[in-house]
């Protein structure tokens, strides 16, 4: 006889790969608009991530004597390179998608023990090996749609090493920063770079993904909807992001930008609605979530603010993985009949008329 | 806490309700099968002790097992007949093991014994009711089957405020409340104000998911001028799950480890209301119950009358047996109803479902590793945190896990079945559960024999120093009666020698 099932007899439609599969799909919109701004040397890049992500976790499970398939199939593996792609310049060499894909899956994930068991955002963490090791490959910016090579001639940009001084320009958090150390004040440093529309719409240099805030807003909220994520942390991080903007801005508005120019730069929309939003490394509850979002926002503020790196979302939600264990242990649900500490209710007695 | 956020119900999940395919039918009254396998125990307590012998005829209604001890129920004949066996059949139980059950076989004729009906059922003295209501048998007709007696009692001398009548059947599948709320509510009525009587509370409400409009016009219509309040609740699983019940209407809490009476609430199912109507009205012990037959393998599903110890294959064979290969044959609802091991088991006072689902019904997948998406966490009406605690169970850390609320969880289900990665969650919390019995039953066995083995040295030691005690008099004796003797024999010889 096969041994008895337990209850429940009835399961939701839902599964990991299907979880990842809905995240992948928020992914595109903002993918695509990215690839139609810095044409096909980002379609390359992003291409190359992906494969050197599922051929190294292919190989570090087979080395491990687990199964292949199941692992590479839910799909988590393709996810953790998809958004490592989107936070690479577009431009970059493959060799710099293929250390930081192999990166995030072997060490950022397989090392700790496969999926659900890593401390640390895969991509992120590979994000921030790749940008201390090569700096200048990763701050290597084009601005978007300016002659976009062909098809093949952009085999030779990511494969090729093809120099961009050329195209090159930085990115907006980086150019402030810079012109900052020149003595600039604010005003300057923005005038001709920065319009809040252009923001939104991406229109300007910027790595693959993080650039277009609308479109990632977009497929955020879609998450949202689906329920495949909850507002809390990414609500969270953005307040995170702009309360600290808004203050010092109103402070000194020549040297500190105001809430808009934060939350539009950089991978902050990235890093609030798919970054911080990762399962795994974020906050079991929503109290914690709540506070995971908002240590988030507030780090990536603080980093970019009076850091040495122009940008901070990346450090800043590495910063709260690590704290993760601890705002799980202290935040949780109240149980049903108890108090916070776990104590039982006092009995509310007998009333005579019922609420 | 705001008032608001009292009422909202914590957690929960949104299963398919499925309820269609039997919910638009009328009860149908189950044909009488050959044999009727009746347990002595079809209720939380002691088993019923028989009271009837093998060949003999009995009548519908009759007494056939007696309760015994304080919390028991006793069991009465579905219909008359003769009473073929008393011996061991299987149970409706996971385990599949056998258990005491009178075999009855109908003469068909259905012959009743005399009722014993009061004039003025609502002149009854509340003790009264209660104990007609236990000597009917009545037991929670939701599925934990709790003597009803017992409750009415303990809550009449506690006190309690308010009756809440549970309509939600938030279980997936099951329509079994909701068809007899549609077709019998003035008698549900009469039998809520019955128990409103027997235990003196003030209000009477009734729960009802807002997923049953139908269920909540009748019972409208038959509550109007009684005094018994009718409201929808929001349907969602568990909402069936009375504590949830009670915060909904009530906005109040009860706490761990407590009773709802302990709060003034008791808590009774609809169709046990039409049972204790049944039973002060008409004088009719509990010998049947309506059981919903469903599932995706069910030709035809539907709510059948079923007569208690009537097998569950004559059930699906009453629905036009199976139009699919059933995956899974399953005792109550999908959530929190158990495998069926064999199909010749009987319908039971707390059978509220028989079903037979199709794989896809079912959704089975291999469980995948955790990646802390915590939907359990959402899900979990109690507040637990089901990712933690089965991580720890993992690794037999129970202390743990009791520490982080495992005696809190109330097995529902939600936590396994919004799970992506499919984890049996709630298979290691029963798991861990049943553990910690084995253990506490464990230690108490322990302790038992360490106080037999102190009282036995103690007792031996007695009997020792007794020994010793009794010899030692013997031999003060015997030194006396010598010295005695020596002395007469020295008084004897000094007579002599005067003499």
């Amino acid at each position: 006889m096969t041994p008895l099932a337990h209850s429940p007899h009835a399961h939701a439609p839902t599964s990991v790969s299907r979880i990842m599969a809905t995240v992948m799909l928020a992914l595109v919109p903002a993918t695509l608009f990215g690839f139609w701004l810095y044409g096909w040397p980002a379609v390359y890049l992003w291409t190359v991530s992906l494969l050197a992500a599922v051929a190294g976790e292919a190989a570090v499970l087979r080395l491990q004597q687990r199964a292949v398939k199941p692992a590479l199939l839910d799909g988590s593996g393709v996810l953790t390179a998809w958004l490592l792609a989107l936070s690479l310049p577009p431009w970059a060499p493959w060799w710099i998608a293929v250390v930081g894909s192999l990166f995030a899956v072997i060490v950022g994930k397989q090392v700790f023990g496969g999926i659900g068991q890593n401390v640390f955002n895969p991509a992120m963490a590979a994000r921030v090996m790749l940008l201390i090791s090569f700096p200048l490959e990763m701050t290597t910016w084009v601005p978007p749609m300016s002659q976009l090579p062909g098809m093949l001639d952009s085999l030779a940009v990511t494969f090729g090493g093809t120099q961009l001084d050329a195209v090159s320009s930085a990115s907006l958090l980086g150019h402030v920063k810079t012109e900052f150390t020149r003595g600039l004040d604010l005003q300057q440093a923005l005038s001709g770079h920065y319009s809040p529309l252009q923001a939104l719409w991406g229109e300007r240099s910027g790595s693959l993904g993080e650039t277009a805030a609308l479109l990632i807003l977009l497929g955020g909220v879609f998450l949202i909807a689906r329920r495949i994520i909850t507002w809390h942390a990414p609500v969270a991080m953005l307040a995170g992001v702009a309360l600290p903007a808004l203050l010092m801005n109103l402070i000194d508005p020549g040297h500190y930008a105001g809430p808009l120019y934060h939350l539009l730069s950089g991978g902050v929309m990235l890093g609030a609605f798919f970054i911080a939003t990762d399962p795994v490394t974020s906050p079991n509850t929503a109290a914690g979530q709540l506070a995971f979002g908002l240590g988030c926002g507030l780090l990536t503020y603080v980093i970019r603010t009076w850091g040495a790196y122009p940008e901070g979302v990346a450090f800043a939600v590495m910063l709260m993985n690590a704290a993760t264990p601890m705002i799980d242990r202290y935040v949780k649900p109240r149980i049903y009949g108890r108090t916070r500490k776990g104590d039982i209710l006092a009995a509310q007695p007998a009333k005579k008329d019922a609420a | 806490m705001s008032f608001l956020s009292r009422l909202k119900p914590r957690g929960g999940v949104h299963p398919e309700g499925r309820k269609a395919s039997s919910a638009d039918t009328a009860i149908r009254a189950m044909p009488l099968q050959q044999r009727l396998y009746v347990p002595l125990q079809q209720h939380i307590g002691a088993p019923a002790k028989p009271v009837v012998r093998v060949g003999e005829k009995v009548l519908a209604g009759q007494l056939i097992g007696a309760g015994q001890g304080n919390i028991s129920a006793p069991v009465h004949a579905p219909t008359s007949g003769w009473v073929t066996a008393i011996g061991d059949h299987p149970a409706p139980h996971p385990s599949g093991l056998p258990a005491a059950t009178v075999i009855i076989e109908p003469d068909g004729e259905g012959r009743w014994i005399e009722a014993d009906v009061p004039a003025d059922p609502f002149a009854l003295a509340p003790d009264d009711i209660a104990a007609r209501v236990g000597a009917a048998g009545v037991v929670g007709l939701g599925g934990a089957a709790f003597p009803s007696m017992v409750k009415l009692d303990a809550s009449r001398k506690s006190g309690v405020d308010t009756l809440i009548i549970n309509g939600g059947e938030c279980e997936p599948y099951l329509t079994c409340d909701d068809r007899i709320m549609r077709e019998r509510a003035a008698e549900i009525v009469s039998g809520i104000r019955l128990m409103q009587r027997a235990v003196g509370a003030a209000n009477a409400l009734v729960g009802i998911e807002d997923n049953k409009p139908e269920a909540l016009a009748a019972m409208r219509a038959a509550a109007a001028a009684t005094g018994v309040e009718i409201r929808a609740v929001p349907a969602m699983y568990p909402m069936g799950w009375e504590k949830q019940m009670i915060q909904v209407l009530l906005g109040r809490e009860v706490p761990a480890e407590s009773r709802s009476a302990d709060i003034g609430v008791l808590v009774h199912n609809v169709a046990t209301a039409w049972a204790v109507q049944q039973a002060i009205c008409l004088g009719r012990p509990l010998v049947s119950r309506i059981v919903t037959v469903s599932g995706g393998a069910v030709a035809q599903p539907a709510n059948l009358e079923v007569p208690l110890g009537t097998p569950v294959q004559a059930l699906y064979d009453a629905c036009g047996g199976f139009n699919a290969r059933p995956a899974r044959l399953v005792l109550g609802g999908p959530m929190m109803g158990h495998q069926l091991t064999h199909t010749s088991v009987p319908v039971v006072k707390g059978t509220s479902g028989v079903l037979a689902l199709t794989q896809s019904e079912i959704g089975l997948t291999q469980p995948a590793p955790c990646i802390r998406c915590s939907s359990c966490v959402r899900a979990c009406p109690v507040g637990l945190l089901p990712l933690e605690m089965a991580a720890r169970i993992r690794t037999d850390d129970l202390a743990a896990a009791v520490a982080l609320g495992l005696k809190d969880c109330i097995g529902c289900g939600s936590c396994s079945y919004v799970c992506p990665s499919s984890i049996p969650l709630v298979h290691y919390f029963n798991y861990a559960k049943g553990e910690l019995m084995a253990q506490a039953r464990g230690k108490l066995k322990q302790e038992a024999t360490k106080k037999l083995a102190a009282e036995r040295s103690a007792r031996m030691e007695r009997i020792a120093r007794e020994r010793e005690e009794a010899a030692a008099a013997r031999k003060a004796a015997k030194e006396a009666r010598e010295a005695a003797a020596k002395e007469a024999a020295a008084r004897a010889a000094t007579t002599e020698a005067t003499a």
